[in-house]
């Protein structure tokens, strides 16, 4: 029987992921997109699996809210991405340090 | 909690809509208009956010009630936060007026971004569900990223919005993941929901939910550990969008971080005792973070990015007393915060010599001399910055360190004075600079009526302050603040 704490655990482990992603990649900017992504939709999964142990649909509400506000975010994301990439021809982190950081 | 039909709800939310059909509509107009007008837009801007500020505090929605089944509510609180909000952004789109044309950055979008990012702040001050101070802060946020990046010319400035937007998003995920444990462990959104099932609900899970929150949070405000962002962010940024960044989203974030914690997470509960602490942590954390990192800084932006990170934490100080007195007094000093900065902010728009915009420190050196009443504006700032009795900096801490006294906090209050005795080293440092060095070039004098205009009315506010606006700013927070208890 796959229960509410199963839930947790995958979601909290693709949090993890999500956050860990973000922190320990210093390639590519578009990676750290896709980490936040998927710390959006760990928390989706926590909302939903909340919801229906609750019987309350609350929960299933707040996680459509969190995809459009993820779209939205996504979207801000690469069109930032975009200009920071036409000012200098690549999107590597490591050289994001123009200012002392 | 009252039944209102819908037609009701409209009628106390209507400054709020207001809002966001005149962003619409000058958004529209900017595009038919096609890059024509761009400062009609923004006076058009200016006119709509007075209209707001006079709509907040007379129309309908300065009456108390509860709006769409407990989401929002219009009450003392939200009013004077709303307040503070809205002429923090009107001075925002004023100092942007001479600058942005200069360096040709002279765009529509940015009034209506403001705009936006108002409409945000001003939802999310009016939040009493979690799903609608989610949605306030990430309308906030997405066109506060935008406006980082808004010179998309320049590396410093791209490099600064994906520094903050990448960050401000993983802080949104944090904040999320709380607000989802925490509403699985009480089963419920609404602040007053949450507070009534804190009682039975399981409490560990509840207070893991409440850090994730409170990192979340403390992330908008800029106040240590989460405070990494800040000093990139405004050295990158063009000015005029750092003095807004400095300003209303601080106050707008500080507030919510009130509500929240005093509203789901009230004394009567038992619940204070789990957020105290942290809060307690992070003020520390942040008036040491700021004190010392700020000796070092050469920029004078990123010198006011550390300064904001140190005032964060005394703001958090009054927080962390829990008492209708301690938000009384963080509404107090982050008004008077929003003055000094702007004031600040106005001072460093000033710095502009022929081949651009002067941000070092020692470009200020021996500006008594070449430019007396900006010398004498800036030096005042310095000063109320630190927190220099006559001035009005002195009252904002004051009115802090009583609240925590009385709430018995006296080890925060005992490392509040020694870091606040580190932090005027180095605003006296830019006040030794201004007054005692050999003098530099001296700046262009065309900095525009409206920057100018600014920069006084802040100083005469700082400087006068106790006499004109301290007696009046005392009665509004503490009825605001009430409102919460």
């Amino acid at each position: 029987m796959i229960g509410l704490g199963h839930y947790l655990t995958v979601a909290a482990i693709l949090f993890a992921i999500g956050a860990c992603g973000i922190f320990i990649n210093r390639k590519n900017v578009i990676i750290i997109l896709m980490s936040i992504e998927l710390m959006l939709l760990a928390v989706n999964i926590n909302l939903v699996a909340f919801s229906q142990f609750l019987g309350d649909l609350v929960g299933q509400v707040f996680a459509f809210m969190v995809l459009t506000v993820a779209a939205a975010e996504a979207a801000i994301g690469l069109a930032i991405l975009v200009t920071f990439f036409r000012n200098r021809g690549d999107i590597a982190v490591d050289d994001a340090n123009l200012m002392k950081n | 909690m009252t039944d209102l039909s819908i037609w009701d709800n409209i009628s106390f939310a209507f400054p709020e809509i207001f809002l966001a059909i005149a962003a619409m509509v000058l958004l529209l107009t900017g595009v038919f208009l096609n890059g024509k007008y761009v400062r009609e837009i923004g006076y058009g801007a200016v006119a709509v956010l007075v209209i707001a500020l006079f709509l907040v505090n007379f129309g309908t929605a300065s009456q108390d009630a509860v709006l769409f089944n407990g989401a929002f509510v219009t009450d003392g609180f939200g009013q004077f936060s709303k307040s503070v909000i809205y002429i923090a952004a009107i001075f925002a789109i004023i100092l942007s007026d001479r600058f942005m044309d200069r360096e040709r950055l002279a765009r529509f979008e940015y009034p209506v971004l403001i705009l936006l990012s108002v409409l945000g702040m001003s939802l999310m001050v009016a939040s009493t569900d979690l799903i609608s101070v989610y949605m306030g802060i990430e309308l906030q946020s997405l066109s506060l990223y935008i406006l980082a990046t808004f010179n998309r010319d320049s590396r410093r400035s791209t490099e600064a919005g994906l520094k903050y937007f990448v960050l401000g998003a993983l802080s949104s995920g944090l904040m999320l993941y709380g607000m989802s444990l925490i509403y699985g462990f009480t089963g419920a959104t609404t602040f007053e929901a949450i507070a009534i099932a804190a009682d039975d609900a399981n409490r560990i899970g509840l207070v893991f939910g409440m850090v994730f929150l409170i990192s979340g949070l403390a992330f908008k405000v800029s106040a240590a550990p989460f405070h990494m962002w800040t000093p990139d962010v405004y050295e990158g940024s063009p000015t005029p969008v750092t003095a807004f960044f400095a300003a209303a989203p601080k106050f707008a974030g500080m507030a919510i971080f009130a509500r929240v914690l005093v509203e789901a997470f009230p004394a009567a509960t038992g619940a204070l005792s789990d957020w105290q602490q942290v809060i307690v942590l992070v003020s520390i954390l942040s008036m040491v973070v700021g004190a010392f990192s700020a000796i070092a800084q050469k920029n004078i932006k990123r010198l006011m990015a550390y300064s904001s990170i140190g005032h964060m934490g005394y703001a958090l100080m009054g927080l962390a007393a829990g008492t209708s007195q301690g938000v009384s007094s963080v509404l107090i000093y982050m008004t008077i915060y929003v003055i000094m900065t702007i004031g600040t902010f106005a001072c460093i728009l000033m710095m502009r010599r022929p081949e651009g915009m002067a941000e070092n420190i020692s470009d200020l050196s021996g500006l008594a001399q070449t430019r007396p009443g900006m010398a004498i504006m800036f030096s005042a700032l310095m000063f109320s910055l630190a927190g220099i009795p006559i001035f009005l900096g002195f009252f904002a801490k004051l009115y802090v360190f009583m609240a925590a006294v009385n709430a018995g906090l006296f080890v925060l209050v005992v490392i509040g004075a020694l870091t606040s005795v580190i932090a005027t080293y180095y605003y006296l440092r830019v006040v030794k600079i201004i007054w005692m060095d050999e003098p530099a070039p001296e700046f262009e004098r065309d900095e525009g009526a409206g920057v100018k205009g600014v920069a006084i009315l802040s100083t005469v506010l700082i400087v006068a302050g106790i006499a004109v606006i301290m007696p009046f700013l005392n009665v509004a927070a503490d009825a605001a603040a009430a409102t919460l208890f």
